[in-house]
């Protein structure tokens, strides 16, 4: 207590406590010098976020590994392979016939180029598996000219199945084409699946970031009754929400940089439009995801409570956004709904950009979306927040 | 206490009361009063679930009164929430702190919130923990980690420090270290509320303490006034029976002129004296000219104990009985 290098002087400093020794022979205990602060509590809570964050191993690896694992994993999984040729049994012909004989030619070396891959069973087996999925059509060539497809009409492998065979079994059985095509294949960058599947990724980073890097976080902070604490200070409340959604942006813009350039070297994934574009959706869009996080862990008091909703509401994005597929496969009755969920406007935003080169003011509606989502989240998730 | 600063009392409260809606309704506080001059230490004691905490943090402005009126260093919290919150420090039960953190990290972070203060490294030398700065919060000492929360709620140099239960669950090493720097801030001008349920600890750093029980102060005074108000500073314990079984009746011992007051609890009675040396004799005298058979004599020095067990028919560590 006695290292103090300085004697306080001045009994007026409106900070100082009020001195009982002041009286006292031999003066009072040496007492540390009053001074105006340096740094201000912004500044102060954004370090100790990021701090806190570069020593958090877990935390790493959830926004930057995990992503990063997904674009490469999925990369690679769609990569430029035609999709699996649909799968056909045949169940033996028990009579003579054109039909029996075209099936038996396609089984005896045209299914390749038919594109598809066929094998004899019996009519119990062939149905017991198309009835499990195992294959996608049975044929059964009847007396005559008589075939019999059995499949599922829903399913789109069965449907290309069945176009595949009937043209072979035609083909076989001698029709002439009267017609030449010529097929010229998709393969430039900004039109494969890889090219539709980035910008998507990149939104459910931005999702996933802002909402378990804010929501949980701060839902973690109030029961370890740290917010209760920071409440007891001067510190404004603003500031501190502030550095907590500014931190996370700070750490997601490292990750979107990442997934790009892994995307750019490993598949020719490019920006058609202005990087600026991409930029800015990437802020709007971590902002409004830390705004909905804040919303999620406004009034939440246990892990549980947060986790659980933070699943409710990701789960329908994940699903209904178009990320790994586009939104037009759902009922035309629920696209109105699934085109404002909030993850939509940023995945069709980016994709905007990235893959048909719009430009910001090309976008305008997603942005209008977004900044719409961050405005209501927060406006209402500063009235509901409990601090204590 | 000439300055103008002293002008107006610390804290003023007057029947502050606390109800929370659940069901059943729970009034944790009753009408609660009291006033703590500048620069004193003042503690507020009581079992668990008396109050403290709720008093506290009402005065600290966490917690809206449901009636009363509240008022620090001349402001109220309706008015001067800023200003306030700019002069008194505050460290509550049971903050966790960032273990990422280092010690020095988390001390600037909280000198931060504050324009004027003392440098973190002063707050650390206060409390001991410079050679600690490094440290990751996550990796120091429980009495580290609670001398760290007394650096955070000192580091802008406050007029008015509240520490609630302080060195609860601390050793006894790490519970004299904290009273080291409660004492250290009283004697640097810091007005400081403590709350506890240590006896020991209210004695020995109190100038003057409130015990509360349920949601009201039941006593209020230094720690050696409530001692004597039971009627002296030593308390004699006597436990006699007969053959038959009878006790020796209390209304006997109570006519000793030496014994100000007598209570029996759990078949001892307790005689409150400021003369053990007359006191004694005569209750010796009473048992055996009686018959009755002394079980139990013991001579020792009242406590704050005695005192809530006077008023309360409890003692400080008793849990609370249901309202």
């Amino acid at each position: 207590m006695t290292s103090q290098p300085s004697q306080r002087t001045t009994p007026a400093t409106p900070a100082t406590p009020h001195d009982r020794e002041a009286g006292h022979a031999g003066g009072g205990p040496v007492l540390p010098q009053i001074s105006e602060r340096r740094t201000g509590p912004f500044a102060a809570l954004l370090w100790s976020r990021l701090v806190e964050f570069w020593r958090e191993p877990e935390a790493i690896f959830w926004v930057y590994g995990f992503p990063i694992l997904m674009v490469l994993a999925l990369g690679f999984a769609f990569r430029e392979r035609p999709p699996d040729p649909p799968r056909v049994d045949l169940v033996p012909a028990t009579t003579e016939g054109p039909a029996a004989t075209a099936a038996a030619a396609l089984l005896a070396g045209r299914a390749e180029a038919a594109g598809i891959v066929a094998g004899e069973r019996p009519l119990a087996e062939a149905g017991e598996r198309l009835r499990t999925g195992r294959v996608d059509l049975v044929v059964e060539p009847q007396a005559g000219n008589g075939i019999v497809f059995r499949y599922d009409p829903t399913r789109p492998e069965s449907l290309l199945a069945k176009a595949r065979v009937r043209e072979a079994l035609e083909q076989a059985a001698g029709r002439e084409d009267r017609l030449t095509g010529e097929d010229l294949l998709l393969a430039e960058p900004g039109s494969r699946y890889v090219d539709f599947l980035i910008p998507g990724l990149m939104g459910l980073s931005l999702m996933g970031g802002g909402l378990w890097g804010v929501g949980f976080v701060t839902v973690e902070m109030r029961i370890r009754k740290l917010l209760k604490r920071f409440l007891a200070t001067p510190m404004r409340r603003w500031e501190f929400l502030l550095a907590v959604m500014v931190s996370r942006m700070l750490f997601m813009i490292p990750e979107m940089l990442l997934i790009l350039l892994f995307s750019r070297l490993l598949f020719g994934v490019r920006i058609f439009g202005s990087p600026l574009a991409v930029a800015v959706l990437v802020v709007l869009g971590a902002t409004t995801f830390a705004g909905l996080g804040l919303l999620v862990a406004s009034r939440a008091r246990t892990l549980e409570t947060v986790s659980g909703l933070l699943n409710v509401i990701m789960l329908p994005m994940w699903l209904g956004a178009g990320v790994f597929f586009t939104r037009e496969r759902y009922p035309e009755a629920v696209q109105p709904l699934l085109s404002v969920i909030p993850l939509s406007p940023l995945v069709d935003g980016l994709r905007g950009v990235m893959l048909e080169g719009l430009s910001l003011a090309g976008v305008w509606p997603q942005l209008a979306m977004l900044a719409a989502w961050a405005a209501v989240s927060f406006a209402i998730a500063l009235r509901l927040f409990r601090w204590t | 206490m000439t300055s103008p600063a002293t002008a107006t009392p610390a804290i003023r409260v007057s029947d502050l009361v606390k109800r929370y809606d659940s069901r059943p309704p729970v009034d944790a506080l009753r009408g609660l009063s009291l006033e703590v001059a500048r620069g004193e230490c003042f503690g507020l004691l009581g079992p668990n679930g008396a109050g403290k905490t709720t008093t506290v943090e009402i005065l600290e402005g966490l917690l809206p009164p449901t009636s009363g009126t509240v008022e620090l260093l001349g402001l109220s919290w309706r008015e001067s929430a800023g200003e306030l919150r700019e002069r008194i420090g505050v460290s509550l039960q049971e903050t966790r702190l960032s273990d990422k953190l280092t010690v020095a990290e988390t001390i600037h972070l909280f000198r931060s919130f504050y324009r004027r203060g003392i440098e973190p490294d002063a707050a650390l030398d206060l409390v001991g923990l410079l050679g600690k700065k490094a440290a990751r919060v996550g990796r120091v000492s429980g009495g580290e980690r609670q001398r760290l929360a007394v650096a955070t709620a000192i580091v802008g140099w406050p007029e008015l420090v509240f520490l609630d239960e302080p060195t609860t669950g601390l050793d006894p090493q790490s519970r004299r270290q904290i009273w080291d720097i409660i004492d250290a801030l009283r004697r640097a001008g810091h007005t400081v509320v403590l709350t506890t349920h240590y006896m020991d600890e209210a004695e020995k750093l109190c100038d003057r303490l409130a015990i509360v029980d349920a949601g009201r102060v039941i006593a209020e005074g230094s720690p050696a006034s409530l001692v004597l108000s039971l009627g002296g500073p030593h308390l004699i314990e006597v436990s006699a029976t007969r053959d038959d079984g009878e006790e020796l009746p209390l209304e006997r011992l109570a006519a000793i002129p030496a014994v100000e007051t007598a209570t029996r609890r759990g078949g001892v009675a307790f005689l409150a004296t400021a003369s053990p040396h007359h006191a004694l004799p005569a209750v010796v005298a009473a048992a055996e000219g009686q018959g009755y058979e002394l079980t139990r004599l013991v001579t020792r020095q009242a406590s704050l104990d005695d005192v809530f067990v006077r008023l309360s028919g409890r003692h400080l560590t008793d849990p609370r009985e249901p309202a």
